[in-house]
């Protein structure tokens, strides 16, 4: 009883809670980032530097008063909005934040496909967002995502086949542990499955350059124009818990998870000192830093230029990817 | 007892939200009900303990055809009522054919299956030399089922290759 | 798609208002477009929306009133605004300007083109996605902002010169200032020019995106930028100079594809020119008077006279009628670069995809007030 259903409850309690705290957080970095990128300050007022933008947020959110259009579907309506934010959670399941039992909710044979299908029901948010408004611009906005989603949905998961090849396993813990015992990082092994990866996470997570379902100067704010209050929080609550899982899946998968850098290096047996999942959120930190980076720099693609690199570019290379890979793999 | 719980409540949801996909008059409402259908198989296949297979139906069947049904519905306008001359009776015949032959196939299943010898239905699985469920799955697919599996690949291929003939002609 | 055979389904074109209240449609621009999938098939430009009446409104004030109703034009480039009032009217008076004042009308000028191009620059990369340069590009026109702060004392409306001259000589340091000014400026802009130039995303962006021949250009009566990016040669200030600039030497920058990024390098090019200019000015600026010989009260001859200056949109003219007799103009008429470029939208727009929509507003660059006046 205490094993099969209480502990995993409470991992399960704390992790969701651990998930929302940190995206309100995330949301002050990413601000705070961004302005400094634009030679501002950022949120200043409340708190110290503003720390405590990242609760007051939150509870002007929460305050806000929830509209629903009056010609807007509202079972829809109501749901598009909970089904964006729930795959985003569910993904943190067979999320490993360390070696050991404690640190993962579950550890399924097949999770790094649970981790891609629970993912990809993540679009029916906003598909469904941008039609049960009843508006024109979320409208075009959601037939932008799903086509957007689909086509980068199909290179990631192509991408990670290569990776599933070279590591020989599809459970998060054993590709961790495959890092180990052949004592490398695989983004060194797999250089271009983690650029493709990393390209197909912003696309997946609706972020610049490809941020085009909400496209804030072309289709005033996509699929969530129509939103306000909590409803717009939960789409804002879903598109960062995005960020963090796909953060962690990219740190897991091609930098090593909670292993300290040169696993096999001896010398550098001290860095064990900290622990695996200090390890882990310094990375997932890194690549949180370095979505917003991109966000500060670079403009948005347009949607015939996004399918195109989607269709005759990424998902070439991925094939090429697991051909080249398998080659290896029978000659090595 | 906990598995034939699960079976019961998960058929009863399946069947229940099969009828809601053809009965709900919003087709937008009945393709939502569809993937929820979707994800209530596959929830019955991890009962079943094939999890490969309940997660490839999750990433294939409702992330990714049912999203390709959803952006059809959406494009085309459905407020339209049925032209006066479509009588949306006009393929009942060809319907009830249609679900008895379905019928009169199920039934010789299980008669089929029924009257083979027990010993059959439980034969012992062939050993395998790998262990896990997407290992075994590789294993099969890859030694006795391996012509079907390099015909529905060339099937798709081919079904690829016409798709886009199809498309470019309309282009 | 339906040339060869009736389309499966109905197909309806959908209908989008984009503006008046829209975030990139750079004020209360109305855009009807007709979409089919993400296409525009047509488009209706509809404006008016901040119509104050100025031209009417002018005919009923005295002359000098008047410089104060054409900084609400082109709110973004005031300066510009008075400098072609003040000139169309001085040249109705045949009043001569000093040397010192002319000199001054085109710092201010070249500082107000400066000014306005970043404003520009900045919501043009906005709207493709480039969030930062908006921050740079402002964070420079601020600096143009605390100069005519410091020369006039206001910051968006100048108001800042007078018929026959100027109102203020510049205060003391002020040249040095701008001289500063000169040098940051000229540091900045390789800064735009690394977040953009050579950015992969921006050259797919802007690259064949709403290109224009300088035949359709001419006949469609546009002016400044856009004329130029499509390689036609037509620049106020070296055809029929005005101020003080037939005595700098600047070049005209020339695009050759006619497309979003030949503007957008023009436009960059033009800061650099406009630095020249500043700086040359600065050098030679001569000492004496900065208000010529004008009568007490303004009464020109009856007639009527066409002036025009390149404002930083393109050709602002005025044309203005006397009848020799009254205290204002019998008739008062602008011919607004806006308004002007703003006819070469919708040949533009058409074809392209909504997202290269916002785009294209952005290369025409436009001010709604002066588009309504």
């Amino acid at each position: 009883m205490l094993d099969t259903f209480i502990i995993p409850l409470l991992k399960i309690v704390v992790l969701l809670n651990a998930i929302l705290i940190s995206v309100t957080f995330m949301v002050l970095m990413e601000r705070k980032v961004i302005a400094w990128a634009q030679s501002r300050l950022g949120p200043m007022r409340v708190g110290p530097y503003g720390v405590l933008q990242a609760i007051v947020d939150p509870i002007k959110l929460i305050l806000k008063e929830d509209i629903t259009p009056v010609k807007a579907d509202k079972m829809l309506f109501s749901l598009a909005p909970i089904l964006s934010l729930v795959p985003a959670l569910v993904a943190f399941a067979v999320v490993p934040f360390g070696g050991d039992e404690l640190f993962y909710v579950a550890d399924i044979n097949v999770g790094l496909l649970f981790f891609l299908s629970v993912t990809s029901i993540g679009v029916y948010g906003i598909i469904l967002a941008g039609w049960a408004s009843n508006s024109k611009y979320p409208l075009l906005a959601s037939l932008r995502a799903s086509a957007q989603l689909i086509s980068y949905e199909i290179a990631v998961t192509m991408t990670l086949v290569s990776l599933i090849l070279t590591a020989g396993t599809l459970s998060m813990v054993g590709i961790v542990e495959a890092q180990l015992t052949d004592g490398v990082w695989y983004g060194f092994v797999q250089p271009v499955a983690f650029v493709l990866v990393l390209i197909g996470g912003l696309a997946e997570t609706n972020r610049v350059p490809f941020d085009l379902p909400e496209a804030e100067t072309e289709l005033t704010g996509g699929f969530h124009t129509e939103y306000s209050g909590m409803r717009f929080s939960l789409f804002f609550l879903a598109e960062y818990a995005n960020i963090i899982v796909i953060s962690a899946v990219t740190a897991i998968l091609f930098f090593g998870g909670w292993l300290r850098p040169f696993p096999n290096v001896e010398a550098l047996a001290f860095l064990d000192l900290i622990p695996g999942w200090i390890w882990l959120f310094s990375k997932i930190f890194l690549f949180l830093y370095l979505f917003m980076w991109i966000r500060a720099t670079l403009p948005r693609y347009r949607y015939d230029q996004l399918m195109r690199i989607g269709w005759k570019l990424l998902i070439p290379i991925a094939l090429a990817n697991i051909v080249v890979t398998g080659i290896v793999k029978v000659l090595v | 007892m906990a598995e034939a719980i699960a079976f019961y409540t998960l058929s009863i949801l399946i069947l229940g939200l099969g009828v809601a996909v053809i009965t709900t008059p919003r087709t937008v409402h009945s393709v939502v009900f569809l993937v929820l259908n979707f994800l209530c198989v596959a929830v019955l296949y991890v009962v079943l303990r094939a999890e490969f297979l309940a997660v490839i139906q999750i990433l294939v069947y409702a992330g990714g055809i049912v999203v390709l049904y959803l952006f059809v519905v959406m494009l085309v306008n459905l407020k339209r009522q049925p032209e006066e001359h479509q009588d949306p009776r006009r393929l009942a015949k060809i319907g009830l054919g249609l679900s008895g032959a379905m019928l009169v196939e199920l039934a010789a299943i299980v008669v089929y299956s029924y009257s083979r010898e027990p010993s059959s239905v439980t034969a012992p699985s062939p050993a395998f030399p790998v262990q896990g469920n997407v290992e075994q799955l590789g294993w099969l697919l890859y030694t006795d089922y391996l012509i079907p599996f390099e015909v529905a690949s060339v099937l798709l291929l081919v079904a690829m290759v016409g798709a886009i003939i199809l498309a470019r002609r309309e282009l | 798609m339906a040339t060869q055979s009736a389309p499966i389904f109905d197909t309806d074109e959908l209908v989008i208002n984009m503006g008046p209240q829209h975030p990139s449609t750079h004020g209360v621009l109305r855009l009807v477009l007709k979409l089919d999938g993400e296409r525009v098939v047509d488009c209706d430009t509809v404006m008016g929306y901040v119509h104050r009446g100025i031209e009417k409104l002018s005919e009923n004030r005295d002359w000098t009133q008047i410089i104060l109703l054409t900084d609400r034009m082109d709110y973004v480039a005031a300066a510009t605004n008075n400098l072609g009032y003040c000139e169309t009217v001085e040249k109705l008076l045949e009043v001569e300007v000093p040397r010192r004042a002319r000199y001054i009308r085109t710092i201010l000028a070249e500082l107000q083109r400066i000014g306005s191009h970043c404003l520009w620059l900045g919501t043009h990369a906005m709207d493709i996605g480039a969030m930062t340069v908006l921050l740079y590009a402002f964070r420079e026109r601020e600096l143009v902002l605390d100069l005519f702060e410091e020369y006039c004392g206001a910051r968006l409306t100048y108001n800042s010169m007078r018929i026959g001259g100027l109102p203020l000589d510049i205060p003391s340091g002020w040249d040095r200032k701008v001289r500063e000014f000169c040098d940051v400026m000229e540091g900045k802009l390789p800064e735009y020019e690394e977040l953009l130039t050579n950015n992969r995303i921006w050259l797919e962006r802007t690259r064949g995106v709403g290109v224009i021949s300088a035949r359709d250009a001419i006949g469609l009566g546009l002016c400044g930028p856009p004329l130029r990016g499509s390689g036609v040669y037509r620049d106020v200030r070296k055809d029929e100079p005005y101020a003080a600039y037939d005595e700098f030497d600047f070049e005209i920058p020339l695009g050759t594809r006619g497309d979003t990024y030949d503007r957008y390098l023009i436009r960059l090019e033009e800061f650099r020119q406009s630095i020249r200019i500043i700086r040359q000015a600065l050098d030679g600026l001569p000492e004496g008077p900065i208000m010529g010989k004008v009568p007490r009260l303004l009464k020109p001859k009856a007639g009527e006279t066409y002036h025009a200056i390149e404002s930083p949109k393109g050709e602002l003219g005025y044309f203005i009628v006397s009848d020799g007799r009254a205290t204002n103009p019998y008739r008062f008429r602008v011919r607004p670069p806006s308004f002007c470029n703003l006819q070469g939208l919708k040949p533009l727009i058409v074809g392209h995809l909504v997202a290269d929509v916002v785009c294209l507003i952005g290369t025409i660059d436009i001010v709604l007030g002066e588009v309504d006046r």
